[in-house]
């Protein structure tokens, strides 16, 4: 255990909503729950999550689609929240990564990325995670060629792709390749 | 090859301060209780020294001197210090080390700085030994209570034994009888054979929180009343602001403040996107200044020119010019450009500033640095500033800096409540502190199909002097020429140059791989073309020159029997190969990569065998070598960064391209058996990978690549570089 880590039933301190002249009132569903809040239509999901209800987990790399860091499922699908105005998902289901573990093919990621010893900075991971749970959930055994159309938007800094091919695989099958 | 213990790099020696660096540094057997940064959390313990802390319920936590930075040495460290503890594994808990220099300063570097592949190395001997004292004066607690000899007691698994009376106590139980026990004078540490931790597969302790969303790394930072700022940085290198107009900027709702520094506007809002809507809407007139006409074209000339010039003599054996004089000639010179970190986490910081305070959340590879220019910055004393260190989103170099944190102090300042200062991709890119431009130039001569003569002058800027002034002696930066004077060949006249070349301007820095990246480059380029002069295959070339070097030797066979090398392939296939001992460790690497004919490369194979001594955790080791790999085949393939008109080029993803998962192949990485004292691992595979992918294109095509990254358009069919 490493004490550099937030403990998710801590409340969650938000900026307070002052200065509301060109914000509107939105409801989401994220995570199973309804969050209400107020921000500018045009405002990424991705700020929404960080900066308004203090989700951390879900993170920015380069604000331009490039990278996948931020990759969140909008109805069960990857999507990059970076570039995806809030207005585009009222009313659509969000799973960050701090609900991921809930759906099925989210759970046997997060457990064949620990077994086969994926993560490094784990930086991008949260977005590696989302991306291959949505990947496994509408392909269940997914080859090489299926890995890489799914995977191939989103960078590692550290080079774990070769684990993350492994990792996928073993969450597919529940064997190493 | 090595200094006792690896600790001291060679560069170090060679600077002649390796001896001082190592003396300034001293285990602190006892933390002091009136040490501030100690006393709350030795309280009650067993505080045996700066890293260990045992409560009376046998919770173990051990002090990290080193960052996380996705090199798994949190679990390293741990495993070190736990297997001469005797911990029981499954309890220990690991917390980052406070900045203090005094306890947790690197002993090669006399600072508390991550970096250089050193962790491993540096701590290994200090941390052994704080675990076997504590482990020691636990025993000796256990035998006082037992009225036994303290020599009939073994421990296991955090628990005290007597096996002639069958007692036993746990960790827990002796903690406070053992915190009054003297320290043993002499600690007798673990015979390798006895090793049950290290040497094991172990899982990493901080990967768990890092697939839930849970791990908090410097970007996550929430305090209550906190703010988000975004910064511009002046285009240009060195210039200042001039007119700002921040009208339509503060009428965009959640904008909270404009902030101008001399060379620097911010804004803050109450969340990232309120930031950047306003940064992009302040109209910001900069004063260019004096840099405003630079250019990578006339840095490189400049670097041409200069690197024409003698240099500093780094080391010299046998008789250059006279073995020059004869044989068959050789000369070449190789250019390695700029680089980016783009470390996956942006830069950023996020800082709270009081009359007489300050305090950080940040994930940085120098604690103490970022507190002492932090209280520079902030007015403040040294002792005033509190560094709460954060896992770090990749490190590679840049956080060695305390620029960002720096920044984030001057925009704190201006207001009454904590901010957190994000750079965006584009201005993490383009005001990194970069990889310098190198050129190194090697003469050499061949006499009976063997290097007879071998001159090597290393070029570039000169970061060991800026970073660590005390290093820079002579006008040598032991950097840049680090595995140039270790190259591990047979080369009875040797003779390695350096020379100091600045470029205008354009801050310069450490970059994962360090000043081995250029010089294995250069030598194992130079040793393919060299074995083609010769006549002969590059693996036997560097076979018949290895007659001193059985560890490297060792891992060139291994790899040449793993990667099928001399097997038959297709056209416009090759196979190259690396081979180098760096960071005291040894890597042998050979790439196998298809090219088409428009000169597009495809990757099919990489395999690579190391001997790193003692590998404290061989998974560990393996994966810092598979992302090593692609972290050089990246910089191979796409790295470079170009400046006009005094800015960069480059700006985000899209120009600054990275290795993404649909070309990266297949990596098989052999660690094998060595009883050798354990060497650095985090840097070695960024180094293998250029020189070994530009020896199969060589192999594949005949092109002589003498400049990275590699040109595409000298790959295609009938081109001729």
């Amino acid at each position: 255990m490493i004490m550099v880590a937030r403990n998710l039933a801590d409340p969650i301190i938000v900026s307070d909503p002052a200065n509301q002249g060109m914000h509107m009132a939105t409801t989401l569903t994220i995570n199973g729950e309804t969050k209400s809040f107020d921000a500018p239509p045009d405002m990424p999901l991705l700020w929404v999550l960080r900066d308004i209800l203090g989700m951390t987990g879900t993170k920015f790399g380069c604000g331009i689609a490039q990278c996948g860091a931020c990759t969140v499922h909008v109805d069960g699908k990857a999507v990059r929240s970076c570039v995806l105005p809030v207005s585009a998902v009222a009313n659509r289901a969000v799973t960050t990564i701090e609900h991921v573990g809930s759906t099925p093919s989210g759970a046997k990621v997060q457990k064949a990325w620990l077994d086969a010893e994926v993560i490094q900075c784990g930086y991008c991971q949260s977005g590696q995670i989302m991306s291959a749970a949505a990947l496994l959930a509408a392909t269940p055994n997914p080859d090489d060629a299926d890995i890489d159309a799914a995977m191939a938007g989103n960078i590692c800094r550290c080079g774990t792709y070769v684990r993350i091919r492994e990792a996928i695989k073993l969450a597919a099958t529940g064997r190493q390749s | 090859m090595n200094a006792p213990d690896n600790v001291s790099r060679r560069a170090l020696l060679t600077g002649g301060l390796a001896t001082g660096l190592l003396l300034a540094f001293h285990l602190p057997l006892r933390a002091d209780p009136n040490e501030p940064v100690q006393k709350d959390v030795t309280d009650g313990k067993f505080a045996p020294n700066a890293f260990i802390r045992i409560d009376a319920t046998g919770r173990t936590v051990l002090m990290m001197p080193q960052v996380e930075m996705g090199q798994g040495v949190y679990t390293s460290i741990s495993m070190i210090l736990a297997e001469e503890l005797d911990a029981d594994w499954d309890k220990v808990e690991v917390q980052h080390a406070p900045p203090n220099d005094k306890f947790y300063a690197n002993p090669v570097f006399g600072l508390q700085a991550t970096g250089g592949s050193t962790s491993i190395r540096a701590w290994w001997m200090p941390l052994r030994k704080a675990g076997a004292t504590a482990r020691a004066m636990l025993i000796q607690a256990a035998a006082s209570q037992w009225g036994v000899d303290a020599a009939s007691c073994t421990a296991s698994k955090g628990e005290v034994a007597h096996a002639a009376s069958g007692r036993k106590l746990g960790y827990g139980e002796l903690a406070l009888a053992a915190q009054s026990q003297t320290p043993p004078k002499d600690v007798a540490i673990k015979d390798p054979k006895n090793f049950v931790l290290i040497g094991q597969p172990l899982k990493r302790l901080d990967t768990p929180d890092k697939v839930n969303g849970k791990a908090l790394y410097g970007i996550d930072a929430i305090l209550p009343d906190m703010k988000i700022a975004v910064i511009a940085n002046c285009p240009v290198f060195g210039g200042k602001v001039g007119k700002v107009d921040d009208s339509a900027a503060t009428k965009i709702a959640g904008v909270r403040k404009v902030v101008v520094l001399d060379d620097a506007v911010a804004v803050i809002g109450d969340h990232m996107w309120a930031a950047k809507k306003g940064l992009d809407a302040v109209k910001i007139e900069w004063n260019e200044g004096p840099n405003a006409k630079i250019s990578t074209k006339d840095i490189w000339q400049d670097l041409r020119a200069a690197s024409e010039k003698d240099g500093a003599v780094a080391k010299s054996t046998g008789d250059i010019a006279k073995a020059l004089a004869s044989g068959d000639k050789f000369e070449a010179a190789y250019e390695m450009p700029f680089l980016a970190h783009a470390s996956m986490e942006p830069v950023n910081a996020t800082v709270r500033v009081t009359k007489d305070s300050c305090e950080i959340w940040t994930g940085t590879q120098i604690m103490t640095r970022v507190q002492s220019e932090a209280a520079k910055a902030a007015g403040v004393a040294v002792d005033k500033v509190i560094v709460n260190q954060h896992l770090l989103g990749g490190g590679f170099g840049r956080k060695l800096e305390p620029d960002m944190v720096v920044a984030a102090v001057r925009i704190a300042k201006q207001v009454d409540y904590p901010v957190k200062v994000i750079w965006t991709r584009e201005e993490d890119i383009q005001h990194d502190v970069y990889r310098p431009v190198y050129r190194d130039q090697i003469t050499a001569s061949l006499v009976d199909g063997k290097v007879a003569a071998w001159k090597y002058k290393v070029a570039g800027s000169a970061v060991i002097a800026r970073w660590l002034p005390p290093a820079f002696q002579k006008g040598i930066d032991i950097d840049a020429i680090d595995a140039a004077v270790d190259a591990p060949y047979d080369f009875a006249n040797f003779h390695v140059e350096y020379v100091r070349v600045e470029p205008p301007a354009v801050p310069t820095g450490f970059w994962r791989g360090v000043g081995p990246n250029n010089n294995v480059f250069a030598i194992e380029c130079a040793m393919d073309e060299l074995a083609r002069k010769a006549g002969k295959d590059p693996v036997e070339f560097r076979r018949s020159m290895l007659t001193k070097n059985p560890r490297a030797l060792a891992v060139l066979n291994l790899v040449a029997e793993k990667s099928g090398w001399g097997q038959p392939l297709p056209p416009r296939v090759g196979r190259g190969v690396c081979l180098q001992p760096s960071f005291a460790s040894f890597l042998a690497t050979v790439v196998e990569a298809e090219i088409d004919d428009s000169g597009e490369i495809a990757l099919r194979r990489v395999t690579s065998v190391v001997d790193t001594g003692i590998a404290v955790n061989p998974d560990t080791v393996k994966a810092q070598i598979e992302g090593g790999l692609v972290f050089g085949l990246t910089a191979a393939l796409y790295g470079e960064i170009t400046i006009d008109n005094g800015r960069v080029q480059q700006s985000n993803f899209h120009d600054y391209r990275m290795m993404r998962i649909n070309e990266t192949p297949k990596i098989e990485v052999t660690v094998v058996k060595s009883g050798e004292s354990p060497g650095g691992i985090g840097e070695a595979g960024v180094n293998a990978g250029p020189p070994a992918l530009r020896n199969a294109i060589y192999a594949a095509t005949g092109v002589v690549l003498r400049r990275l990254p590699i040109d595409r358009k000298l790959l295609a069919v009938g081109k001729k570089a």
